[in-house]
């Protein structure tokens, strides 16, 4: 179904974080853009598509204000807004949120930390665009600062900050489908599984709260009001957002779950973890029995690598790339 | 990311010491009180309770050359000596080791079991010192008190800490390729076979559900792999049988070749001259300061332990090696910044540099006459 293209080298090898990868497809100048993170540095690669031109550039977490102190950069991820394309960039110590190009830092949030580290480590994870202007990222501590983003320019504002969760976020997902009944807009999720279902706006309204069963949702989707999450039994658990409703349970992966991507127009599914395997699914969606079926499509393996970042190339799901950790190159797959 | 790192960091890169140590002073048929003396200075030292009660303090983890400079510190406190090339060798080893451990350790939280592996081995090497003994098990009911609450998630935070930490070594190590756990390139087997971990379901079902909750159906699909069920869970406890391998003693008296290392092509070393920051010579100043000083060996008892094959190795390797120069350099610089640090730490440098400073004959096997002398005593 699918077969390995040429890889992208970049500069540094993906460290074992979530969702380790990040991509902006740019049709109008035939380009995408990809992110992968390594300790203190997102590497960026321009990849024109026709496989001939290649740009890098590296993004430090250089926090100001701070000399020689060392940022651990959580996750990096492209935020597409309506209106303009953003790349945000979380850490030990903040969140900066950057043109989508990383040429120019727009906005830079700091998270409280205190003089003497506390038990409980402090850094941002979970970053995700929603509907025409917010930015919602995550907090180890378990709270969503919702940003509200204008049309253009840096006065980008901290709109509201949400507490529901009581662990660490991991990661956030929004309504990808791109229709507008869907009344679900966020699903958040954190370090013991629970899943919070919002409605965006001026306040941010929870719709659910989902519970976990004490094992981290290391990645999550929303697509057509199903909630998609991956755990680091391995399990893929699909919900309803609005009620909670199960729908379907994969027991897919041997290892942690590392990263979910769904291919909005066709309904795919890639499922990526720590045991070396990549899973491309088919979702498909029965509005009068109100189910959902998911179907096996297809295995990929990359020999010895414990995967940190999956995701599809376009809304369709024909091509997808995959990073792992210690592998400093971001292997492509095509559809045959 | 996670401040809980450096108490597991020192018990397993320690534990990875002392078994390499040991197989060392076996193969050069090193008395056994030398033997045991060895062990437990190192052990106590290592397990000392306002060393460990630093460790224990949150706070992130630091670069390569603090570790590497406080475990010189900690196997210098006994009799024996390392040059700097071997003490890099024997840092690489560690090192490879405990990535390796990381790497495949099945659950996050089964860290913890690997750390036991590495405590219940040490304990073993010190039985017959029961003041010793008493230091691990103190540190290990610590271990067990501090990280008991710690969830999942926060056990895979502190692992990915680790992993960023053990980034980009590939250092090739002959028992790791003899048993094939490791690649010609450096990295390790992945397989997609065996147990799954504890907790883990065997992939290859999908289960669909009604609107109550009701299975509806159920399908199959190839998982590419050839996975079964998870064994029993391994004990959390003091004592008991913690069932994963990960952490046991791999090396073996009769094959010294075993800790041979080579680099594979890209790798990089530790001795870029970035200065090291504040906070970073802060806490080794509390680590250095904290272990117990009293019992400085003089320099004639010493005797030397070598990692390399042949003492010519041994000697060539150990006139080459710069590394702690350049360390020095750059600890008199900060240390005038900092009147506290300063007196701490020119205390501390000191130490090490009189330990440095023995004698080294740059022809004939010194080694070899002192081992000899020692065993005539």
């Amino acid at each position: 179904m699918y077969h390995k293209e040429k890889s992208i080298q970049i500069k540094n090898s993906a460290s074992a974080l979530y969702n380790n990868l990040g991509v902006l497809r740019i049709a109008p100048r035939r380009l995408t853009y990809f992110t992968v993170v390594h300790a203190n540095v997102v590497n960026m690669v321009s990849a024109s598509w026709d496989g001939l031109n290649y740009s890098h550039r590296q993004l430090q977490s250089k926090e100001p204000n701070v000399a020689t102190s060392t940022s651990l950069i959580m996750q990096a991820a492209f935020c597409a807004l309506p209106s303009r394309d953003l790349l945000v960039v979380t850490s030990q110590k903040g969140i900066q949120i950057y043109e989508s190009d990383g040429s120019i830092m727009v906005y830079w949030h700091a998270l409280d930390t205190p003089e003497t580290p506390t038990a409980q480590a402090v850094f941002a994870r979970g970053i995700s665009a929603v509907r025409e202007n917010y930015i919602c990222v995550g907090i180890s501590s378990g709270a969503i600062l919702v940003f509200d983003v204008p049309s253009k320019g840096s006065n980008i504002t901290l709109s509201e900050v949400l507490e529901e969760h009581k662990e660490s976020i991991t990661d956030m997902a929004a309504e990808c489908s791109g229709s507008q009944e869907c009344i679900a807009d966020l699903v958040s999720a954190d370090d013991g599984g629970n899943l919070c279902v919002w409605k965006s706006g001026e306040e941010f309204q929870l719709l659910n709260n989902i519970p976990g069963f004490d094992m981290s949702c290391s990645s999550v989707k929303l697509w057509k009001g199903t909630v998609v999450a991956g755990y680091g039994t391995g399990q893929i658990r699909l919900y309803e957002a609005v009620t909670g409703i199960l729908h379907a349970e994969v027991k897919a992966h041997a290892r942690w779950i590392y990263s979910l991507d769904i291919a909005p127009f066709s309904g795919l599914l890639l499922s990526a973890a720590e045991d070396s395997l990549v899973r491309v699914w088919h979702l498909s969606m029965t509005p009068e029995t109100n189910s959902v079926e998911v179907a096996h499509l297809h295995n990929e393996c990359v020999t010895d690598t414990q995967i940190c970042g999956a995701k599809f190339c376009d809304g369709d799901g024909y091509a997808f790339a995959v990073t792992g950790y210690d592998l400093s190159e971001i292997i492509r797959y095509t559809q045959t | 990311m996670s401040v809980r790192t450096l108490p597991l960091v020192f018990i397993n890169l320690g534990g990875e010491m002392l078994y390499i140590l040991d197989q060392r002073l076996q193969a050069q048929n090193t008395s056994e009180d030398n033997s045991e003396k060895v062990m437990n200075d190192i052990v106590g030292t290592m397990f000392n309770k306002a060393f460990m009660d630093e460790l224990l303090k949150p706070q992130q983890l630091y670069s390569h050359r603090t570790l590497k400079t406080v475990l010189t510190r900690i196997a210098h406190a006994s009799i024996m000596r390392l040059n700097p090339a071997s003490m890099d060798r024997l840092y690489e080893l560690m090192v490879m080791a405990f990535k390796y451990q990381v790497f495949l350790c099945p659950r996050p939280k089964d860290l913890l079991l690997i750390s036991y592996n590495h405590i219940d081995t040490i304990r073993e090497f010190v039985k017959d010192t029961p003041v010793v003994v008493n230091q691990v098990d103190e540190t290990h009911r610590k271990i067990i008190e501090v990280y008991s609450s710690l969830s999942e998630g926060e056990f895979q935070l502190l692992r990915q800490t680790l992993l960023i930490f053990f980034q980009d070594m590939h250092v090739r190590v002959s028992l790791f390729l003899k048993i094939q756990v490791q690649n010609p390139n450096g990295r390790f087997a992945l397989s997609t076979s065996g147990p799954v971990p504890h907790g883990t379901e065997v992939p290859g079902l999908i289960r669909t559900f009604d609107s109550k909750g009701r299975e509806v159906r159920r399908s199959e699909f190839p998982t590419g792999g050839s996975y079964s069920s998870p064994i029993r869970e391994g004990c959390f406890e003091l004592h008991g049988d913690r069932i994963i391998r990960l952490g046991l003693n791999m090396y073996t008296v009769n094959h010294p070749e075993e800790t041979h290392t080579s680099k594979a092509p890209s790798v990089k070393t530790d001795d870029t001259p970035n200065l090291l920051a504040k906070e970073e010579l802060n806490l080794l100043a509390r680590l250095m300061g904290s272990m117990k000083a009293e019992n400085k060996p003089k320099a004639e008892t010493g005797f030397r332990i070598n990692l390399f094959t042949t003492d010519e190795e041994e000697e060539e390797a150990g006139a080459s090696c710069g590394a702690e120069e350049s360390l020095f350099g750059v600890i008199n610089i900060q240390a005038m910044q900092d009147e506290q640090a300063a007196t701490e730490l020119a205390r501390i440098a000191g130490q090490f540099a009189e330990q440095q400073e023995q004698p080294e004959n740059p022809s004939g096997n010194k080694g070899d006459d002192l081992l000899a002398m020692m065993d005539d005593l």
